[in-house]
């Protein structure tokens, strides 16, 4: 943090344009390189809360699945927080035949 | 000299008036002013310009189009700059016939022209299309020029990732239109800023300055007569560095002097 920081957010000042220009960039280019629309994302984001949930008890307000980007690569970071671990239930045994009988 | 040393730099930028054309008129100019032969193709037929800033605009007949259809020879359709004879300018086509030119065309092209010189610049159009994939295939290193706004920056990074998917190799970038002031009082994306997101390493850094439209308004780069402005210093520095000589980078923020400027660095030093 700057003087000048300190100085805008004593006065209750808006952030200075460069810094909402950079996440502004950030995040828009995260979704240019990954060629990823805001639905397609949404969608991914709701399959995988709904996977995760089977196991954990997470928080859905808290959790973000969201795209990040740096040195050019870009990345999907999920940052779910959990309230409890789920006790585990095996899934039914499969139709598919035993390998060792086969 | 053989065509197997010659470079051949695309200049490109994604967005259009961030100053590709006259990044490359400049440049031309400067790397003749070195010694190098140096050739500027214009490979934006629709909207050419590049004449226009070099002030060759009267003295175009032929273009790289009769030199492919062999109606005419190199030599007829390079136009050598008078003040300036290391640098020749030559105009891909004609903007009235816009559907004639491949990528294997523009090869061929810039294959014809390097065998005689040691640079070829190419202009490129703005874009991603056609136009821009034409240009591309002649080059084998690239420039990228932004500014640092929001919409040029977007736009260079959709060109670094179409170089990228075609291998280019090296990609540099050229930080152009800055304005220390703004981006002292952080109303304005950093160096860094734009460096960190694009990641490409910074050839040089050119500062806003009123004198590349005085010099545009006349037909002459602001390299051509060794000018002082803080532009025609950037554009001979950026030369330099092409050619291999290590020359530093300028600090926008030190380029203000007086008392705002250092109240101005007071309050952007982190204190915590």
């Amino acid at each position: 943090m700057t003087l000048r920081d300190v100085i805008n957010k004593l006065l209750g000042r808006q952030a200075n344009s460069a810094c909402t220009a950079r996440q502004r960039l950030q995040l828009v280019l995260a979704h240019d390189r990954s060629d990823l629309n805001p639905e397609l994302l949404e969608r991914m984001r709701r399959e995988i809360l709904e996977v995760v949930s089977r196991y954990v008890e997470i928080d859905l307000e808290e959790g973000d699945v969201s795209l990040a980007t740096e040195d050019r690569v870009t990345a999907l970071v999920a940052n779910l927080p959990i309230r409890r671990t789920l006790p585990i239930v095996e899934p039914a045994p499969a139709t598919a035949p035993d390998p060792l009988e086969v | 000299m053989t065509a197997a040393s010659t470079r051949f730099i695309l200049i490109c930028s994604g967005k259009g008036g961030v100053g590709k054309t006259t990044l490359t008129a400049n440049l031309g100019i400067a790397l003749a002013r070195q010694g190098a032969r140096t050739a500027v193709l214009d490979a934006d037929f629709g909207l050419r310009n590049l004449d226009l800033l070099l002030g060759l605009e009267n003295r175009i007949v032929f273009t790289a189009q009769e030199v492919l259809a062999g109606s005419c020879r190199l030599e007829q359709a390079l136009v050598k700059h008078k003040q300036e004879p290391n640098l020749a300018l030559l105009p891909a086509g004609n903007p009235r016939m816009l559907e004639w030119l491949t990528p294997e065309d523009m090869q061929k092209i810039a294959q014809v022209v390097g065998e005689q010189f040691d640079y070829v610049l190419i202009d490129a159009p703005a874009g991603i299309e056609g136009g821009f994939r034409n240009a591309m295939a002649a080059a084998n290193e690239a420039i990228v020029v932004t500014t640092p706004e929001v919409s040029a920056v977007r736009d260079a990074d959709r060109v670094i990732g179409l170089l990228n998917s075609e291998g280019m190799k090296p990609i540099q970038l050229v930080l152009n239109r800055v304005r220390p002031r703004m981006m002292a009082n952080q109303e304005m994306l950093a160096v860094d800023d734009v460096t960190d997101i694009l990641a490409l390493p910074l050839l040089g850094l050119v500062l806003e300055d009123e004198q590349v439209i005085v010099s545009t308004n006349r037909g002459e780069p602001l390299t051509l007569n060794g000018t002082q402005s803080p532009a025609a210093r950037a554009y001979a520095n950026v030369a330099r560095r092409l050619l291999g000589e290590d020359v530093a980078l300028i600090d926008p923020s030190k380029e203000r002097r007086g008392l705002r400027a250092k109240i101005g660095r007071l309050m952007n030093t982190k204190i915590f």
